[in-house]
């Protein structure tokens, strides 16, 4: 047990620090929500630095155009670049977070050198196509189908709730290839190029007021068969490392947000009076004890992962996810108790927080199908019926 | 960085496991419902085991460990539910003679709350004789009053130099006989309590009272953290066996859910104590013991309720949990002031 960063790691995050300390100052604020074009070059032209300071794929492996970092390192990087504010991964979320991530490990050697890069760059967008209208805690009952036709796979059905369509080059699509395989066996995981003949994107609108997530129509769209990340109907298993990174890592930098964001508004109750009101300051003072429980999670978690196997994010993700979504939605119940009545005034930063984040307990696997997979996973509890 | 248990931590981990599965199994634990003095010859085996001299050094007969250690034993005895002023005497080893090597036991009991005794009597301070205001029904607890040599209180700073306030001033030993007790009808049948109505002698300890104060919530949250696990584990077994509608309970959704939020709160409250005894530091010890009462007595209610009838009774050893996860919680701080502490934190 130990919490003490090397002097290697250390002098990594002062680096990083000062780095950040110069480019940070020069950044224009980030376009707003509406505006998804302006978002994706903004957060594109981000990645960009990042990758020309070599803080791009810190984490992952060399030959996936990583930098090879520790997890560690990975860690102070999502700490230091929270803290001090730098913008928001953003539309790089899917590529970053999870596509990457997933090619990196069960991806051959040219689709890595095809696809990491220009994720790395900032010059490809990715979204997840997973879900359907039919199928989404229930995500094996997908429906489109991928037929094959000599070198190509002609993919016809549509998703839904699919994160940055907009503004994305690329999917990272589940499509059903064996339609008599049982429903977990007949599954095949692509990569599919957005501006595909037979693509059709279909913005929605989400309870916030923007368009963050759409329906895609897909029209036998043909993707090469080589765009396959793992073995004809073996999409299910590439699936579970997918979704275990979503679950796993993808939250760590949000959680020093969060931290900030209590400090900030326990300073601005102080200076409204609502500090006074006790019920409402011990709320705030056992947020504050969440929140720092789930950044130790954090570390726990993330110094598993250096322990042998601990490559891909286990089923502790689900423990995580289940705690964190819970804790932000209350943090921005707070907030709006902070804010009294500017609780009410959609275009206040935390009034917009507040909304997003009513997702965290649906996206990326509801808090049910969390504790159904924690009560069978971790505990070994029977398959319902 | 690598927050992880090391390999000697996990060893000393299962040894302590071991050693209270053979010492302190279920037959002993229900006896000891029936007869809760304290089991002597155990609690020297615990000293020989290094237990109570964990920490102190290697040049003085100790173990030389620190707090990580340390909360790591105090989290299998709360996994075991073993009796006694465990914390007191961990704390205490290197103060109190005899009680590093599991001769003397003692407890320790707050009595900072309304004026220390004798105060305002013109007796200087340790000399105070007499009843606590309100005595009848406010008083502090002693835990394990019969089996005690002696009681460690721990009061406010009265009459200490200024210079030296929160060090030398604060603790004060008297010896058993010298406390003053109304009887007390304890909720947990493991810890018989006694109501403190005054002590007549007490010689003040050269301690660090707040380090004291620090380092007893920590492992008393250990303690919640181990019951915490435990009761996870029995719920999930209980789940696995009992079978209604022709099929586990396990295997329906609602108690399934209620078992995977009862280990979310104990990893919870592991990440948060871990931490805490590496850090050290106040708020992160407060935070701990806040989320580790709370893992404590929900996941005990939950572990209830997954036992339904058979949960209720006194035969299950589910209440034993409950109760005492009760009687940990009202330790070294309650929830109010923990927030209160931790809200503060954060303006300054
Ligand atoms: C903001 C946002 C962004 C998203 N982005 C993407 C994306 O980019 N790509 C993508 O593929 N998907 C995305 N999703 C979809 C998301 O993964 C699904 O919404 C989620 O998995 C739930 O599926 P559903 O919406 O069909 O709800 P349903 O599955 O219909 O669930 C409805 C309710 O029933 C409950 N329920 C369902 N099954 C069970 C069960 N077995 N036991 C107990 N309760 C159950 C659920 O918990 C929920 O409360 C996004 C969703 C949101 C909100």
């Amino acid at each position: 047990m130990d919490l003490t960063y090397t002097e290697e790691e250390e002098a990594f995050r002062a680096r990083l620090r000062a780095w950040l300390a110069k480019v940070l100052p020069t950044l224009p604020a980030r376009p707003a929500a509406a505006d998804w074009p302006g978002r994706r070059a903004y957060d594109a032209a981000w990645q960009r630095m990042l990758y020309d300071a070599g803080y791009a794929g810190l984490h992952w492996p060399r030959d996936a155009g990583g930098q090879g970092a520790t997890p560690t390192q990975h860690l102070i990087f999502l700490e230091e670049t929270e803290l001090a504010g730098a913008p928001y991964v953003g539309a790089n979320f899917v590529g970053l977070l999870h596509a990457g991530p997933t090619i990196a490990v069960e991806g051959g050697s040219e689709q890595r050198a095809r696809w990491l890069p220009p994720i790395l760059r900032g010059d490809a967008i990715w979204c997840q196509g997973f879900s359907e209208p039919d199928a989404g805690s229930d995500l094996a009952a997908l429906r489109t189908k991928a037929v094959r036709d000599g070198d190509a796979y002609v993919v016809t059905g549509s998703k839904i709730w699919t994160s940055h369509a907009e503004v994305a080059d690329w999917c990272e699509l589940l499509v059903r290839t064996d339609p008599a395989a049982p429903r977990h066996r007949g599954i095949s995981w692509l990569a599919m190029p957005m501006d595909a003949p037979g693509v059709t994107v279909r913005p929605l609108r989400t309870l916030a007021g923007s368009t963050e997530f759409a329906e895609l129509f897909l029209d036998e769209v043909r993707v090469p068969v080589g765009n396959r990340v793992g073995a004809e109907n073996d999409g299910w298993r590439v699936t579970m490392v997918t979704l275990s990174f979503e679950r796993g890592t993808a939250f760590v930098g949000e959680v020093v947000a969060c931290r900030r964001v209590l400090g900030a508004l326990a300073r601005t109750a102080r200076a409204n009076g609502r500090w006074d009101d006790a019920v409402l300051r011990r709320r705030l003072g056992r947020l504050s004890a969440e929140f720092t429980a789930l950044w130790r999670l954090t570390q726990w978690n993330v110094s598993a992962a250096r322990q042998p196997g601990g490559g891909v994010p286990g089923a502790g993700g689900s423990v995580f996810k289940l705690r964190y979504s819970h804790a932000r939605q209350e943090l921005y119940d707070a907030a709006a108790e902070v804010l009294g009545a500017g609780a009410l005034d959609a275009d206040q930063e935390w009034v917009a927080d507040r909304l997003s984040s009513l997702s965290y307990t649906i996206a990326a696997g509801t808090s049910q199908i969390q504790r159904n997979i924690v009560a069978e996973r971790i505990l070994g509890l029977p398959k319902g019926r | 960085m690598d927050f992880q248990l090391g390999p000697e931590q996990r060893a000393l981990r299962d040894g302590m496991r071991e050693l209270l599965a053979g010492r302190f199994g279920r037959e002993r634990l229900r006896a000891a419902v029936e007869a809760p003095a304290l089991d002597r010859a155990l609690w020297r085996e615990l000293a020989e085991a290094g237990f109570f001299a964990l920490r102190l050094p290697e040049a003085d007969g100790g173990v030389g460990l620190g707090l990580p250690e340390a909360v790591l034993l105090m989290e299998e005895t709360g996994r075991a539910l073993l009796p006694g002023p465990l914390v007191a005497c961990q704390l205490l080893a290197g103060a109190v003679d005899g009680v590093a090597t599991g001769e003397r036991i003692v407890a320790l009991a707050e009595t900072a709350v309304g004026p220390e005794p004798g105060a305002g009597s013109g007796l200087p301070p340790g000399a105070g004789a007499g009843p606590y205001p309100g005595a009848a029904g406010d008083g502090p607890l002693w835990e394990h009053p019969a089996d005690c040599d002696a009681l460690i209180t721990l009061g406010d700073a009265e009459g200490a130099d200024p210079v030296d306030q929160g060090r030398a001033a604060g603790a004060y030993r008297s010896a058993a006989t010298d406390v003053l007790c109304a009887p007390f009808a304890s909720v947990d049948p493991l810890t018989p309590l006694a109501r403190i109505t005054g002590i007549v002698r007490k010689t003040p300890l050269p301690l660090d009272v707040p380090r004291l104060r620090r380092e007893a919530a920590l492992l008393t949250a250990a303690q919640q953290l181990g019951s915490a696990a435990r009761t996870v584990e029995t719920a999930v077994a209980y789940a696995r066996e009992r079978e209604q509608f022709g099929a586990p309970i396990g295997s329906f959704q609602a108690v399934k859910h209620l078992c995977a939020q009862m280990l979310v709160r104990a990893e919870i409250a592991r990440s948060a104590v871990y931490a805490a005894s590496v850090t050290e530091g106040v708020l992160d010890v407060t935070a701990a013991k806040l989320l580790a009462d709370e893992a404590a007595v929900r996941n005990a209610r939950d572990c209830l309720q997954v036992h339904g009838g058979m949960g209720f009774t006194w035969e299950s050893d589910v209440h034993l949990h409950l109760k005492r996860a009760w009687l940990r919680a009202a330790r070294w701080g309650g929830v109010a002031a923990a927030e209160e502490a931790l809200a503060a934190g954060l303006i300054a």
